[in-house]
């Protein structure tokens, strides 16, 4: 049995009793990811084990603890993956993980975000009450959506305790074609191919050439790589794993890593420091030394926001919100977790 | 302590702030707004106002605020469980003049447009450039956008293209305490909590829409129409599974049953065949490569699953003839009968002809005829009672059947709401599904928004005091409200 609902909720209960920050761990992967806190640790990794898989259902529910690596495997065998193909950072990496976090990968151009698959979560609120929201089915519009609200969260509003996930075919073909071009080319063709039914489920560009992945019947995937017109990539997989994880070449360095979100057609950004692109351009990785303000107000020129991916150049790790959205913040964060014992301050330091 | 102030007054701060022609105070002036198309809750409000534009909306929020009104925002009126049913005491804002399509963004596939605009208008808007708005209501042609939001509504299309939650990129939304927070962009995410998914289905309790920015969708290349009849239900629930199993995700996948078939069959002849136990339409869209291998696998999979005949659409008519029969399926089944409710819940797939059986018991336990419309490919299902609201007791033992199906589909791991949302209509059934922590919570979450509980108040999360309310869509002799709307 590796239901350890009782216990964890016991330990929160008395946490809660005690006023006592906890700190929720679980495969410590993305520990970089989000602000530096100092609490008790409250361990949910050995909540594990798939609850409920059915493929013809297309959805699989499974305790926040299951490791990433075994919920992928499960899939991959009945030829069925996880939309958002997300990033693990490590092999302990868990489902818990994936939706507070809420990073999704390449695919997430053609597939949706992280909170796009979640149909329910299951989680234990600040005073260690276990609630339940959404379901397993995709047309549920009972209660408000506060299952979507975990995703992302960063355990601030609940310990997940497990996630029912949508899931989508495997593609049987996938193949990856490359053309060189300069970046306004390539946000200006990644764009035009994705205003097309082309079968596009992931893109980049790393500062000369720009990947184009096809994933759909082999005839389709034919017929698109004349249309796109480049040479095709040998070891498709193990180049998206590359940008997925971030072991691919431009990670490689101390630089800080900058997350940059914008509108897909935005235009190359005027920031110093190299880059590289995602989601149709959606995505800006930049590894630049510039000062905080100058990266936010240039994401903020076109629409976007900008977020401290890795590095310990600032505290202000999230891109600040308006005093309203504050305002709400806060008041959300004390309805689910009433003595801020949740994670406090992960995403801002007064929340 | 709080003097409520008369409606005389209220209309008078409405006339400094207003023309006078957007606010209306007589009764048959009112009349149009005292329902939606949940005709059996009728409510006239105090006053209904009709602002055209958003610093007419902040104001009229302004005094709502200081005198503790109830608003109840409204688009066309087309929900189906009460969701702008007025409140006694309140407001009725009517938001249908906000209707403009402010802008379509070709290059990063978006349209952004004010509440008031018709779903389907956003596409009709979108074709000249390929794109369009994929979350399509039946009530497309009529309900508005800022509706859609507010019950987060569904489709046909749903299991490949999303509800209304997948296809919203950016709300601007003003809440009761008059600020405005702007959800979102035309980028992928946001800083901060989920704070656009929260908003969207909350049935305009915790704000107001003024503006949305929509995710457009290119046009596919081509669309293909099958029809698959089958013998036994089960045969068809399990090809159902069987399409999905092998890694096709339709379109589009339909299910009637026996008397829907039939009754489609009298009503308009679309070629059904009418002694199949239930028949299957499933349309696959895609890249034209991609498209015809479906087609064929689809065929194949329909075939082994013993489908007694299945036929492929020819042609853009012949597509549209198998459609129409879908779609004429509700006037259909209100030609049988002099008045029917439309039910509104999902179940998992696999429990379908379970759920059927169990319908078809309670259709006999209560002795009234229950007809079965199905989105197969998403497990929402929406069971017809046709019973006679003229023989004493019958419209109350519709209710109590209609009530006993929706706690049917929580037990099976399923939903009492696919796409209608909860309104008035189904606050009793939420008692069954929630449990009175999270109903807590919700109400929690709602006055972390809205602390008077002035934004519709009365609907979709129950008090733990509630009592067992009347759920369902009435049709009263034909007379369904918004006739010309397709109910599908």
């Amino acid at each position: 049995m590796s239901d350890y609902r009782d216990e964890i909720a016991s330990k929160i209960q008395d946490a809660f009793k005690q006023k006592q920050a906890l700190q929720i761990k679980s495969g410590n992967t993305k520990h970089f990811y989000g602000r530096n806190i100092q609490a008790e640790t409250l361990s949910v990794a050995n909540h594990t084990d798939i609850i409920e898989y059915e493929p013809s259902e297309l959805y699989i529910t499974a305790r926040s603890g299951t490791s990433l690596i075994e919920i992928e495997q499960a899939v991959a065998d009945q030829n069925q993956i996880l939309p958002c193909e997300p990033p693990h950072f490590g092999t302990t990496a868990t489902l818990g993980g994936m939706v507070a976090c809420g990073l999704a990968g390449p695919r997430r151009v053609n597939a949706g975000n992280v909170r796009d698959c979640i149909l329910g979560t299951e989680i234990l609120n600040g005073k260690g009450e276990l609630l339940r929201f959404g379901g397993k089915v995709m047309k549920n519009v009972a209660g408000y959506d506060v299952s979507r609200l975990m995703c992302g969260a960063l355990g601030t509003l609940g310990v997940l305790m497990s996630v029912s996930l949508r899931l989508l075919p495997k593609p049987p073909c996938e193949q990856t074609i490359a053309i060189a071009v300069d970046s306004d080319t390539a946000i200006n063709k990644m764009n035009q191919w994705a205003s097309t039914p082309m079968p596009i489920s992931a893109t980049f560009y790393d500062g000369n050439e720009l990947y184009i992945r096809l994933s759909s019947s082999a005839t389709a995937v034919k017929a698109c790589k004349k249309i796109i017109d480049g040479h095709q990539i040998e070891e498709n997989d193990i180049f998206w794993n590359s940008i997925k994880e971030q072991t691919h070449d431009f990670f490689n360095s101390d630089i800080p890593l900058w997350r940059i979100s914008v509108p897909p057609n935005t235009e190359t950004l005027s920031l110093p420091g190299k880059s590289v692109m995602e989601w149709n351009g959606a995505l800006r990785w930049y590894k630049s030394d510039a000062n905080e303000n100058t990266i936010r107000s240039e994401a903020e020129r076109v629409g976007g926001h900008a977020n401290l991916f890795r590095g310990n150049v600032t505290q202000q790790v999230f891109h600040p919100l308006t005093e309203p959205s504050m305002k709400l913040h806060k008041k959300i964060k004390l309805v689910l977790d009433p003595a801020s014992i949740l994670n406090p301050a992960k995403m801002f330091a007064e929340l | 302590m709080h003097t409520p102030i008369s409606t005389a007054d209220l209309a008078n701060q409405f006339y400094k702030v207003l023309p006078k022609d957007a606010v209306l105070d007589k009764d048959e002036q009112l009349r149009p707004y005292e329902c939606d198309a949940l005709t059996a809750y009728r409510q006239l409000p105090r006053l209904a106002l009709l602002p055209s534009n958003i610093e007419e909306i902040q104001a009229i929020v302004k005094i709502c605020k200081e005198h503790k009104i109830p608003i109840v925002a409204r688009g066309a009126g087309t929900s189906l469980s009460g969701g702008a049913l007025p409140h006694a005491d309140g407001i009725l804002l009517n938001l249908a003049k906000l209707n403009k399509v402010i802008e379509i963004d070709t290059y990063n596939r978006t349209a952004t447009i004010q509440p008031g605009v018709r779903n389907l208008a956003i596409s009709e808007a979108a074709k000249p450039h390929g794109l369009y708005y994929a979350p399509d209501p039946s009530s497309q042609i009529a309900c508005t956008i800022g509706g859609n939001i507010a019950e987060n509504s569904g489709g046909v299309h749903c299991l490949k293209y999303g509800l209304t939650v997948h296809n919203i990129l950016a709300l601007k939304i003003l809440t009761i305490d008059g600020e405005i927070l702007e959800l979102g962009g035309k980028n992928f995410d946001s800083s901060g909590f989920d704070l656009l998914s929260l908003m969207i289905g909350s049935e305009g309790m915790l704000g107001i829409t003024l503006e949305a920015t929509v995710k457009l969708l290119p046009y596919p290349h081509d669309k293909k129409v099958l029809l698959a009849a089958f013998d036994q239900i089960q045969k068809a629930g399990d090809a159902v599974n069987g399409i999905i199993s092998n890694g096709v995700i339709p379109a589009g996948l339909e299910m009637l049953d026996q008397l829907t078939i039939q009754a489609t069959e009298l009503y308009c002849s679309p070629g059904y065949p009418s002694n199949a136990a239930a028949i299957l339409i499933c349309e696959l869209d895609g890249f034209d490569e991609e498209l015809e291998t479906q087609v064929q696998l689809v065929k194949k999979i329909l075939i082994e699953h013993q489908a007694i005949e299945v036929r492929i659409a020819k042609d853009k008519q012949e597509a549209e003839l198998l459609w129409l029969g879908r779609k004429a399926s509700f006037p259909a089944l209100g030609n049988l009968t002099p008045d029917y409710y439309c039910m509104d819940g999902t179940i998992p797939r696999k429990y379908l002809a379970h759920v059927l059986e169990s319908i078809s018991n309670l259709s006999t336990k209560y002795g009234l005829r229950v007809a079965n419309v199905f989105h197969a490919g998403d497990g929402n299902l929406h069971p017809v009672i046709l019973y006679d609201a003229n023989v004493i007791g019958e419209l109350e033992t519709a209710e109590k059947l209609g009530g006993e199906i929706l706690e049917l589909c929580v037990k099976v791991g399923g939903t009492i709401t696919g796409e209608h949302g909860v309104g008035v209509e189904k606050l009793n059934q939420m008692c069954v599904q929630f449990s009175e922590t999270e109903l807590s919570t919700f109400h929690a979450i709602k006055a972390a928004f809205d602390e008077d509980g002035l934004l519709n108040p009365g609907k979709a999360i129950p008090t733990l005091h509630r009592c067992a309310e009347l759920g369902a869509m009435h049709v009263h002799h034909g007379k369904l409200p918004h006739p010309d709307l397709p109910r599908f």
